[in-house]
């Protein structure tokens, strides 16, 4: 078979639609904004780094940026305490129900994700279930949703799966012989999952902390649904810079510099092995 | 097992995490007060407004037209690559094949939305084409999202399937293209199924990408439920979450069935996805 008439259209495609995306958005950013139709200056005419003076000088996006990782930080350590034992729970259940148990796991996540965000909306709210049930049994009804705990439960929610679903990939593949020599040489269970499954898991932890971090890193919907006003991150700045301030060329220095924030450490990583 | 014991109740509080909101949801939809934790009664009002809702409705229509195109492309150019990049070894630039590839995978969707808008916009201004945005822009956006994920699928069945077969074929005279249509696709069959569904679920699910690329006069199902949602929730949009999760249910359902069917009549033992 032509290999040129398999890549062809494949390379066409990623170099139109992805690569060549992420140039004009680096050009952009060193152009300016006016009114019009494009409204920026013509591209790479005269570079202009004032965006990247703004980004800096202007306390607003480092604390955009110091949200972000909260968030992303935060749920990501949620995701993981939470995901790995399900994981773990469902790697070692008997062959026949592991289908039915992860699929249990994703039926959620085929709903939809603005519909999982109403759920919590429903749950959160001040007349919401939550206070119902607080004020049922006497107690005073709380201030939940529209702040930083219904973001964290928000985004920790949403990307649950994508922490389950890598971890389970990787402790579905363990060698139980390896426990149990490790129980036959005198390990209680708790010392054989930290000297044998744990170690072993690392590579699962990795990918699931990464598919969790990356996105929570760029979220818009869930800071803007359940985090009230005062949940300014990245990607909501990005997003009204867009939108409400229609300056395009800083949403797409603040886009560039979360592009470099995420890409640089993961080449150094790369460079390091 | 004391261990197995814990870890089978983290099992089922992780599944009470994933369902209690959703749960919630499904009751509050039935129910005909607007207070939506005081239940009183059962009714299906909110569902013939949601009946009723010809901007709702409209938007559904066009989000599954944008889903099942975009899922078609997606299948055909990431079944390309995911054969590329499984079957033709070291061929050059397979690194930043693979890099471009899976920058999808890692990229914020604000970051990927933002750009392919000025992509649009660049090429309207030098090319005339596509002129203006709107379905054609939100689908061709979705196919180069989701062209990643389904090429993934396609290279680990690839991958998993061996090329033995296709060899054969080839010794007994086919040529490469004959062996491809003739046994690398059939052998493909369902992961070609459950990429396209993969696709397609991404894009009917995704918010922020088709918010950047769309125009006035396009609005897909998520726009028009994220705007809804700001103003507030409204049990209108609890009942077109029953409605989904419903059908989704009912689908997976389905596939479980057939395939449990399918496995035991075929291939006794044997898992697949």
């Amino acid at each position: 078979m032509n290999r040129s008439a398999v890549l062809a259209p494949v390379w066409l495609w990623l170099l139109l639609f992805v690569a060549l995306p992420v140039v004009i958005v680096a050009a952009l950013s060193f152009s300016t904004s006016i009114p019009g139709v494009p409204p920026y200056t013509p591209l790479l005419r005269s570079p202009d780094p004032a965006n990247y003076a703004m980004l800096t000088d202007d306390a607003f996006y480092l604390d955009a940026a110091l949200k972000s990782l909260a968030v992303a930080g935060v749920s990501s350590v949620l995701c993981l305490l939470i995901g790995y034992p399900m994981a773990l729970a469902i790697a070692r259940a008997p062959d026949r129900w592991r289908p039915l148990l992860l699929l249990g796991v994703m039926l959620p996540f085929w709903t939809g994700f603005l519909l999982r965000i109403t759920a919590w909306i429903g749950l959160l709210r001040d007349e919401g279930w939550i206070n119902a049930a607080l004020q049922a049994v006497g107690l005073p009804a709380l201030r939940l949703l529209y702040t930083d705990f219904a973001m964290y439960v928000g985004v920790t929610y949403a990307y649950l799966p994508f922490m389950i679903l890598p971890l389970y990939a990787r402790l579905s593949r363990r060698d139980p012989a390896l426990e149990e020599a490790a129980a036959d040489l005198g390990a209680d269970p708790w010392t054989a999952f930290r000297t044998v499954t744990l170690p072993l898991s690392v590579p699962g932890i990795a990918a699931g902390l990464a598919l969790v971090f990356i996105p929570a890193m760029g979220e818009y919907v869930i800071p803007e649904l359940l985090g009230g006003p005062g949940a300014q991150t990245i990607g909501r700045a990005l997003w009204n810079e867009f939108f409400s301030n229609r300056d395009w060329p800083m949403a797409a220095t603040v886009a560039n510099a979360l592009l470099l924030a995420l890409l640089l450490p993961m080449v150094a990583l790369r460079a390091r092995q | 097992m004391k261990r197995g014991r814990f870890l089978n109740l983290c099992l089922l509080l992780g599944y009470a995490f994933l369902y209690v909101p959703v749960l919630l949801l499904v009751a509050t939809s039935f129910n005909p007060n607007r207070l939506t934790t005081v239940l009183s009664g059962f009714s299906l009002r909110w569902y013939a407004a949601l009946w009723a809702d010809d901007k709702l409705i409209e938007a559904a229509l066009l989000s599954l037209r944008i889903a099942a195109l975009s899922a078609t492309g997606a299948t055909a150019l990431g079944t390309l690559a995911g054969f590329a990049l499984a079957r033709f070894g070291r061929f050059r630039g397979r690194g930043a094949f693979a890099a471009l590839l899976s920058a999808r995978l890692v990229l914020p969707d604000v970051l990927v939305g933002l750009s392919l808008l000025l992509l649009f916009v660049q090429m309207e201004q030098t090319l005339g084409w596509p002129a203006g945005r709107g379905a054609l822009t939100i689908t061709l956006a979705h196919v180069s999202v989701s062209l990643s994920y389904v090429a993934v699928v396609i290279e680990a069945r690839l991958a998993d399937a061996g090329s033995e077969l296709e060899d054969a074929a080839m010794d007994l005279g086919a040529s490469p293209w004959a062996a491809f249509a003739l046994v690398t696709l059939p052998l493909l069959g369902p992961a070609l199924l459950s990429g396209w569904l993969l696709a397609f679920t991404l894009s009917l699910d995704d918010l922020v990408v088709a918010t950047f690329v769309s125009g006035p006069g396009a609005s897909t199902l998520p726009m028009v439920v994220f705007s809804a949602l700001r103003l507030g929730v409204t049990p209108e949009l609890n009942a077109l979450a029953t409605v989904i999760l419903a059908v989704v249910s009912l689908a997976l359902g389905g596939a479980w069935l057939l395939q449990q069917r399918a496995g035991r009549a075929v291939v006794p033992g044997r898992a697949e996805a």
